[in-house]
């Protein structure tokens, strides 16, 4: 590479390499550390003392997270609460991403905007706006109460469902978004084929148009389950102190606890778990990436 | 397919999509004019919560914060988003390249508290071997917010430039400008509306950010995203509601006017291009 563009390559690089890459060694580092009362709460992993150097790798932090189911339980209901989220974001979303992407083209546009202006619109917001709906005194409640459905408040408040029904709200344009841009260049004419072959609408679906949707799937799968693992601040406002999930447990050991080793242990262990799909997704969108750039 | 209608099928699940999205905020900004200190007891129309807002020193000074932050933040991510996403689409293959990249994607997908729990423990560090950041503030927050805005700005400016025809810069390579004269005289003006969303999309990420910036931010640096959660987790807040409002009518007017204008700005492009 010419000298010039070494120079500009450098700029965004080293900022990501710095403030992005870098800071993982010291998360790992620290997670082998023991937590102190000092200012920052842990010990240092080399001391000096005198004419010895003493290098102490602590992974007490590592098996208490392997033996204490609290810390089992909350990876587990994370994983659990993410792929309910992406499932039920795929079933919801596909017919919008479908019916938008086979609109006319004038109004495309538009539908596309209002799916996602809601992203645009402040997350914090969005999540406060479902917290009037489901709390027990809530307009949810009110609405079945005077239906007659129902006759004491349900308790959704507080509930895995509550954190269920806002995760899916919060992440639904994630998925409707990849997934558009993929049926969106579907073409129409084999679709058109299948029927005049006398393929029942469903069965097209079935065998056409999903299994050449693959890759918007996997890629908007991808773009609401990672995240959504790692999630802290849905759980906190509606979600349940009985079942925790991971981020909400990383944030209590930072901020409440003060245990810094700990939270970097967790942190982690959060990474091992979501590295191998990260690196998955990066793959694939290089992929589209590289396609598109040919023709 | 079907020419120029939505099917049933179609009208129905956007019918239901579009009211699941919208009902509750279309229900925030009705209760926001409640009089009632009960969220959820309707008393008569009333503009009594705005007032309160308006009065709220608090949310006047963590507001000035955070708008503070957005701008300084997107201005430096627009920066080195084009710069990237310029090095990605542009430069060929070169040793490191796919780290690069890979740098790129994950901070969007990766759980906010990682990020901000790592970025903290290197400013930590750095703290105590070279006594810089002095303290955690609006310098770290700053950091933080580049770090994850200028992967989307890249996002965009580098798909922006993958789909581009490049024939003009050709032309003009071949009549021997030089590369950095291309860049700003014909590339940079043909991806100036995807710099412009780009900004745009780092601006409301900037603002709206909660979790990386608790952990990077320091007693005295609390923006508004900070002092709404802290009200939330204590309970339902009419206050809260007026000032969402605010919130939502603000972004929802600033995207749709700036769609507008790029798609005006892209149908007469498309119009140039058929005409020459």
């Amino acid at each position: 590479m010419p000298r010039g563009r070494s120079l500009v390559t450098a700029i965004p690089y080293g900022w990501l390499l710095l403030f992005f890459l870098v800071p993982f060694l010291f998360v790992l580092q620290i997670s082998f550390s023991e937590v102190e009362i000092a200012s920052p709460p842990y010990r240092a992993l080399i001391e000096r003392t005198e004419d010895v150097l003493n290098i102490a790798l602590n992974i007490g932090n590592y098996s208490y997270i392997f033996s204490d189911p609290l810390y089992f339980d909350a990876y587990l209901n994370s994983l659990y609460m993410a792929l309910v989220t992406t499932l039920t974001c795929l079933v919801v979303g596909y017919p919008i991403a479908y019916t938008i992407a086979r609109a006319p083209e004038a109004k495309r546009n538009t539908l596309l905007m209002l799916v996602m202006l809601p992203f645009w619109t402040s997350f914090l917001v969005r999540v406060y706006a479902w917290m009037g709906i489901l709390d027990n005194e809530g307009l949810l409640n009110k609405a079945l109460m005077a239906l007659g459905l129902i006759d004491a408040p349900l308790q959704l408040m507080h509930t895995q469902l509550s954190v269920q029904i806002v995760m899916v709200y919060a992440y639904l344009p994630f998925m409707i978004l990849p997934l558009f841009s993929n049926l969106v260049k579907l073409d129409g004419r084999l679709l058109e084929a299948a029927a005049d072959l006398g393929c029942k609408p469903w069965k097209t679906f079935l065998k056409v148009t999903l299994p050449l949707s693959k890759n918007g799937v996997i890629a908007g799968s991808m773009l609401v389950f990672i995240p959504a693992v790692g999630e802290f601040v849905i759980p906190e406002l509606v979600g349940t102190p009985e079942s925790l999930m991971i981020g909400k447990v990383l944030w209590m050991e930072f901020f409440d606890n003060n245990n810094w080793p700990m939270a970097a242990s967790v942190t982690i262990v959060m990474l091992a778990l979501l590295i191998l799909p990260i690196i998955y997704l990066h793959k694939r969108e290089e992929k589209a990436l590289a396609r598109a750039a040919q023709r | 397919m079907n020419g120029n209608n939505i099917s049933g099928f179609g009208k129905l699940s956007l019918g239901l999509g579009f009211t699941f999205l919208y009902a509750p905020i279309l229900i925030l900004i009705i209760y926001s004019f409640n009089a009632s200190k009960l969220v959820s007891v309707w008393a008569g129309f009333s503009l009594h919560w705005y007032g309160e807002l308006f009065r709220d020193d608090a949310v006047i000074s963590s507001f000035g914060l955070s708008l503070k932050i957005a701008l300084f933040s997107s201005a430096m991510s627009v920066v080195l988003g084009t710069i990237a996403g310029l090095v990605l689409a542009r430069f060929g293959p070169f040793k490191g390249k796919s780290l690069f990249a890979g740098m790129i994607t994950a901070p969007m997908v990766m759980p906010e508290v990682i990020v901000g729990l790592s970025m903290l423990l290197l400013f930590v560090q750095m703290q105590q071997w070279l006594g810089f950041p002095a303290e955690r503030g609006v310098l770290t927050i700053w950091i933080g917010h580049v770090t994850l805005c200028m992967a989307y700005v890249t996002v965009v400016i580098r798909s922006r430039l993958v789909e581009m025809d490049r024939s003009v810069e050709e032309a003009a390579m071949d009549l021997g400008a030089r590369p950095l004269k291309i860049f700003f005289l014909i590339t940079l003006p043909i991806i100036a509306p995807a710099i412009a969303s780009g900004f745009l999309l780092a601006f409301t990420l900037s603002l709206d950010d909660l979790v990386i910036t608790a952990f990077l931010s320091g007693p005295g640096s609390t923006t508004l995203p900070q002092l709404i959660f802290s009200r939330v987790r204590l309970g339902l807040n009419p206050e809260i509601n007026a000032l969402a409002t605010i919130t939502v009518l603000a972004v929802a007017t600033l995207v749709i006017v700036a769609n507008r204008v790029m798609v005006k700005a892209e149908q007469r492009r498309a119009r140039l291009a058929a005409a020459g």
